[in-house]
């Protein structure tokens, strides 16, 4: 899958190892996690509700649509989040164990 | 002394006004704002690290950026400055804050709010698909990360922002497949005595207009928003709208960026028990405030776009007035003079709004139309269908009952980009004015507060 | 002046009301109901949606049966769907003291048709690993549950007036009279209505026509303090709370199957009668975060996204106030649930239609009668002259 954002521009930074749903990517130093995902992959996370892929939308922390999960159970407000090296992301929420997870 | 703390809530425009006015004054206000960094959304900075001039990030407004910018480094040292901090709750003239998962709450003396504003957004069909952005989160994947939200994007609304993303998207290199403002383009020409009020940024639109037309973007006026086409799997595919002949065309993008100018931040006004008036003209509610920025409630006073649209220069003056008014209000002797001067100068960019708004009006008339399967609130997914069933079938013509019957407005957002759009449908049918429809009640906290950030009171 | 009667006014469109209203047309009685918003609005609307029978004050246990057998069909009953589910309902304890007081409840209960579990610290994190290290041991009542307070009464309103109840709602009574066999309910837009019987439904305002006819009953209105998250996968499915005798430890939640975890607990907050206003307090809110993740360290990796609170009566020996008048015949009450009431409800509204269709009820709710507050009755300030009543009573 291709990234849904297009980069434009100050593509002179370093870049930073991380992985979406446990298969390797790469961002730039200075990304926010959305960006960094949406480079590389098509989506953020699935709308619990059923109308399928959510990719956040307003970027400004405002909505609160961009909400992703860590393979540690942790929940991050793509938007508002800059990319860190190692980060490891899910796009799919797991399901009942969140419950285990970090208890 | 904690009672003569003066906070002030945002740091853009309006914000840095305040606190420069305050500074000024001798006092050490505390600053709080949720950005990284200062600027708020208008004047928001690229990373470290991101190379491009002021120029290419603001355009025309470079020099006000800069200007902004400076003036909040050079204030940094005088005041306790508190970035990435969310205001999430107000109680008994203490603002309660997170920062992390790390609580705190300050008494204040006096309370500026300068939240800022939010896009404001009228549903189409589809717009929940991965893939639609707001205008200014459009912007802001531009300015703050020089990234395009497609490869190929529509941008569909009305209002001057509309035409600004646009245009920053061409210059930048980004395909856009097409503008699509909602407003009839003759509005613009009635609205011209008002327009005027503000000759130079007129000016500056119409260059907008040009640079578009020159580059050979499709720019459609007074079309009507028929559809954001699209797989739930894929996201967005093509923008389906009825052009005003009525002929319906389909065009093909994989990303839109939405939006109809700007709602107010009213959360933390409302928190604070402000009073609001129904604003007949944009049909939004908004917190009373007096000519000089003072809200209905002692000590809270209100200040740039979280109390109206002004834009941002409008928000600078509104800024350094509030801060003026509090300190006049606090016993310290400020200039007539300037206060006069400054009211002035927003009176002149109210006028300047007034004509924007008619130029490129609120597409109200649309929520009547929406499908019934049209997605209003985009947290919990409820329908256009479902909400006109509460308030048909169930009497739920008032927004908060029709919130708790329905769930609109309940999720994460609490209603900011649904808001609006639900009193609209509800008024349509129940066939009540709008005012009477009333607005979602602001409920703590602002924006969601992590359980982590729980504390035992003393 | 428009002039209506019936057989029974009920005042006061919460869930006790709207749920008499509806009971009452079962009966054949003809109703009006009178509300002075919008019906389940209030303490109705606002509260953790608890249907639990376990904890209760033990002669409250025949009611909340009562009410717990019309809750399994409610659907059916008043054809739309509360979101009641039997989950079951998980109290923990962090320590022996409260074990004891559990185990002994456990046991007195059974005389009552109520089964209890006592599930020690190794069989409560086989079957709910969830929870946190502190807790001890627990009590589970399998069949108790939770529905949504939002739904619940405005649906019974609406079956009430399906089954050709009147109800008028943003409608505000200012006094009842009597006036020869009849009462006579005089609204504050000039209408007044009759009926041979009344039912006082107000909540934290029945005081204010309870004392009309010499019944003033001490009744304070505190606000619960309410909050939810952002929707999660669905995985808590008992209502779980903690059993303490410390204010600030207290705490309950439940998780809706849209994924939502809605809980409250604490110290009650400020209520306003008088302007229909209450609050969270910031502070109430940032001390249930730290309980909540005492009970179920999980949740702390999770956000509130929304606080809310409204306007409950409390009596000072935390039980309402049910059944006929102490000294008026034919006038009846059931307010003041104390925070307590939504489970009971229907049966609230079961029983109150009983008595007052046949004069008793099988069901026994001697221990809520208004005439326990009698000794603090001042000089009796009966209500005949409808001039005197209207002038002096309160909103």
């Amino acid at each position: 899958m291709t990234g849904r954002f297009v980069r434009l521009g100050e593509l002179d930074r370093a870049p930073l190892a991380f992985s979406i749903d446990g298969k390797p990517a790469s961002g730039l130093d200075g990304d926010t996690l959305l960006v960094a995902v949406l480079n590389q992959t098509d989506r953020l996370r699935v709308s619990e509700f059923g109308d399928g892929a959510r990719s956040g939308f307003c970027l400004m922390g405002a909505c609160q649509d961009c909400w992703l999960w860590s393979e540690s159970g942790e929940r991050l407000r793509a938007c508002t989040t800059p990319l860190k090296p190692g980060m490891r992301i899910l796009t799919q929420a797991p399901g009942r164990e969140w419950l285990k997870i970090a208890s | 002394m904690a009672e003569d703390r003066i906070i002030v809530v945002g740091a853009g425009p309006a914000g840095v006004r305040a606190t420069e006015a305050l500074v000024d004054a001798g006092l050490r206000p505390t600053v709080i704002d949720e950005e990284r960094r200062d600027g708020g959304q208008i004047y928001r900075r690229q990373p470290e690290g991101f190379r491009r001039a002021k120029s290419e990030l603001y355009g025309t407004e470079a020099t006000r950026a800069a200007n902004l910018h400076d003036s909040f480094a050079r204030l940094q040292p005088q005041i306790d400055y508190r970035p990435e901090t969310l205001a999430w709750n107000i109680a008994d003239n203490r603002l309660h804050l997170v920062r992390g998962a790390q609580s705190d709450a300050l008494t204040y003396g006096a309370l500026i709010i300068a939240a800022g504003a939010t896009d404001r957004i009228m549903p189409v069909r589809g717009w929940n698909r991965a893939g639609v952005y707001s205008l200014g989160g459009s912007q802001i994947a531009l300015k703050a990360q020089a990234c395009a939200i497609g490869r190929r994007v529509v941008f569909l609304g009305s209002g001057p922002l509309l035409y600004l993303v646009a245009s920053q998207y061409i210059k930048a290199g980004a395909s856009v497949a097409a503008v699509l403002d909602t407003a009839p383009r003759q509005l613009r020409v009635k609205a011209l005595p008002k327009l005027m009020a503000r000759p130079d940024v007129l000016f500056k639109g119409i260059a907008l207009d040009r640079h578009l037309r020159r580059s050979g973007v499709e720019v459609l006026s007074g079309i009507h928003p028929l559809a954001i086409e699209g797989s739930d799997e894929q996201g967005v595919e093509a923008v389906t709208v009825r052009l005003p002949e009525g002929e319906v065309r389909t065009i093909a993008c994989d990303a839109v960026g939405l939006g109809y100018h700007l709602r107010p931040e009213t959360q933390l006004a409302d928190l604070a028990r402000c009073a609001f008036r129904f604003d007949a003209k944009t049909r939004q509610w908004q917190p009373e405030v007096d000519a000089e920025g003072r809200s209905s409630v002692k000590g809270v006073y209100l200040a740039g776009d979280s109390s109206r649209t002004l834009g941002a220069d409008g928000a600078e003056a509104a800024g350094r007035l509030a801060a003026l008014a509090a300190l006049k209000d606090r016993g310290h002797t400020v200039s007539a003079t300037e206060m006069a001067r400054l009211a002035k100068t927003i009176a002149r960019s109210e006028r300047f709004r007034q004509g924007i708004s008619e130029a490129f009006p609120w597409p109200h008339q649309a929520a009547a139309e929406l499908s019934d399967d049209t997605v209003i609130c985009r947290c919990e997914c409820i329908t256009a269908g479902e909400l006109r069933a509460v308030a048909s079938e169930k009497g739920a013509t008032e927004l908060n009952r029709a919130k708790a019957f329905s769930r609109v407005g309940m999720g994460r957002c609490q209603g900011r980009y649904c808001g609006h759009a639900a009193a609209e449908v509800v008024a349509a049918a129940a066939g009540l004015p709008l005012e009477q429809v009333g607005r979602l009640r602001g409920q703590a906290p602002v924006k969601p507060l992590p359980v982590a950030a729980g504390v035992t009171s003393p | 002046m428009t002039r209506q009667q019936a057989d029974v006014i009920v005042i006061g469109g919460g869930f006790m009301g709207a749920s008499a209203a509806f009971f009452l047309r079962q009966r054949g009685r003809s109703v009006i109901l009178i509300e002075r918003d919008l019906v389940g609005q209030q303490a109705s609307g606002v509260n953790f949606g608890n249907v639990r029978r376990q904890g209760r004050f033990l002669p409250q246990l025949p009611l909340a049966n009562r009410s717990r057998e019309i809750w399994g069909r409610l659907d059916e009953l008043i054809g739309e769907d509360a979101e009641f589910i039997p989950t079951g309902y998980l109290r923990l304890c962090y320590c022996k003291e409260q074990l004891g007081r559990l185990e002994q409840y456990a046991a007195d209960a059974k005389a009552y048709d109520l089964d209890l579990e006592i599930l020690g610290r190794n069989a409560l994190k086989a079957r709910f690993p969830f929870v946190g290290p502190e807790p001890i041991a627990a009590i589970y009542s399998p069949r108790d549950g939770h529905a949504n307070p939002r739904l619940a009464a405005p649906a019974f309103g609406r079956a009430a007036a399906r089954a050709g109840a009147q109800v008028f709602e943003q409608t505000e009574v200012l006094s009842i009279t009597k006036a020869g066999e009849d009462f006579e309910v005089g609204c504050s837009d000039g209408r007044v209505f009759r009926s041979p019987a009344v039912l006082v439904t107000a909540g934290a305002w029945g005081n204010a026509l309870s004392e009309q006819f010499g019944e003033p009953v001490p009744i304070v209105a505190r606000g619960p303090q309410m909050a939810v998250t952002e929707p999660m996968p669905y995985a808590i499915e008992p209502v779980v709370g903690l059993a303490t005798a410390k204010e600030k430890e207290v705490i309950y939640l439940r998780q809706v199957t849209r994924g939502n975890i809605v809980f409250g607990g604490g110290p009650r907050g400020p209520a306003h009668a008088d302007i229909r206003r209450a609050y969270v307090l910031p502070q109430n809110t940032l001390g249930q975060l730290v309980q909540l993740q005492r009970l179920i360290p999980a949740l702390g990796s999770l956000s509130i996204i929304r606080t809310w609170s409204g306007i409950e009566g409390y009596l000072p020996d935390d039980l309402p106030i049910m059944g006929p008048s102490a000294r008026e015949p034919g006038l009846y009450y059931a307010f003041g649930f104390c925070g307590h009431g939504f489970q009971l409800g229907p049966g609230v509204g079961d029983v109150m239609a009983e008595l007052i269709d046949r004069g008793e009820t099988t069901t026994p709710i001697e221990p809520f009668s208004i005439a326990r507050f009698a000794s603090e009755t001042a000089a009796p300030t009966h209500a005949t002259s409808s001039v005197q009543a209207m002038e002096t009573s309160p909103r």
